[in-house]
């Protein structure tokens, strides 16, 4: 492969996505992070206080670590944001959601999750951020648990 | 495996909407090797916008640890039947797509 047409044909998709970019914000910096500590330093979050209104629903033990399903929801009042961390994948940021008005603070998805590791869910309400955790055990080789 | 059409259902319950929408996309993380052992360039959807009725309700940033072929679930506050529902997605390659369903 010709690294220069690569260059060129990524150059060009650039300035073809610039309207787009300026509507779709990524936050390459947090999503680059290899660690759930720089991930979140990244996205702003300092000091997450632990919460039980936040709700984690997932497997414990998940037999394909493809195709995890987790369901998040936050019982905070005035909940606009909810971060999924999933803290020992190569890039533990996995998603980061903002509820608008007419939004509710929940969100079901399925994630990767390459070994055993917690998932955290961190939680922005009025400018204070909450988290929680669940450990998910990921069954290496999908032989079951 | 390249991206594809989306599926889409928006059903009432109690006091909201549940939106509930599939995206045909490899969501490919850049670590996985092809079978010559050439690794397969990242593709992953990065940006989800979810409208009701014309009206951004749910933006959310996702990286390359959402699962194939991705399955997403929000929630709406009411909702009537017949509301418009409106999902689109942009990838990390430019690659766009969006569907739209009634409120049943």
């Amino acid at each position: 492969m010709n690294p220069f047409r690569r260059t060129l044909l990524g150059a060009t998709a650039a300035l073809l996505l610039k309207p787009f970019a300026a509507l779709a914000a990524w936050s390459k910096d947090a999503f680059g992070a290899k660690s759930a500590a720089d991930a979140l330093k990244n996205l702003g979050v300092s000091g997450p206080a632990p919460s039980r209104d936040i709700v984690i629903e997932a497997p414990q033990i998940a037999e394909n670590g493809a195709v995890v399903p987790i369901e998040i929801q936050s019982n905070i009042p005035g909940t606009t944001a909810l971060v999924v961390l999933i803290e020992k994948n190569p890039f533990p940021l996995a998603s980061r959601f903002s509820f608008l008005e007419g939004a509710l603070p929940f969100v079901k998805l399925n994630v990767k999750i390459g070994e055993t590791s917690d998932v955290r869910v961190v939680a922005q309400a009025g400018g204070r951020y909450y988290t929680a955790t669940k450990e998910i055990k990921v069954t290496i080789g999908g032989c079951g648990g | 495996m390249a991206a594809g059409p989306m599926k889409m259902r928006a059903t009432l319950g109690s006091g909201y909407t549940d939106v509930r929408v599939l995206m045909t996309h490899p969501m490919e993380t850049g670590q996985r090797k092809d079978p010559d052992g050439k690794l397969v360039p990242m593709h992953f959807i990065q940006n989800i916008t979810v409208k009701v009725n014309g009206k951004t309700v749910v933006e959310g940033e996702i990286s390359q640890a959402v699962s194939r072929n991705p399955v997403f679930t929000f929630r709406v506050k009411g909702g009537a039947k017949g509301d418009k529902v409106e999902v689109s997605w942009l990838d990390n390659q430019g690659e766009t797509n969006r569907t739209e369903a009634a409120v049943a």
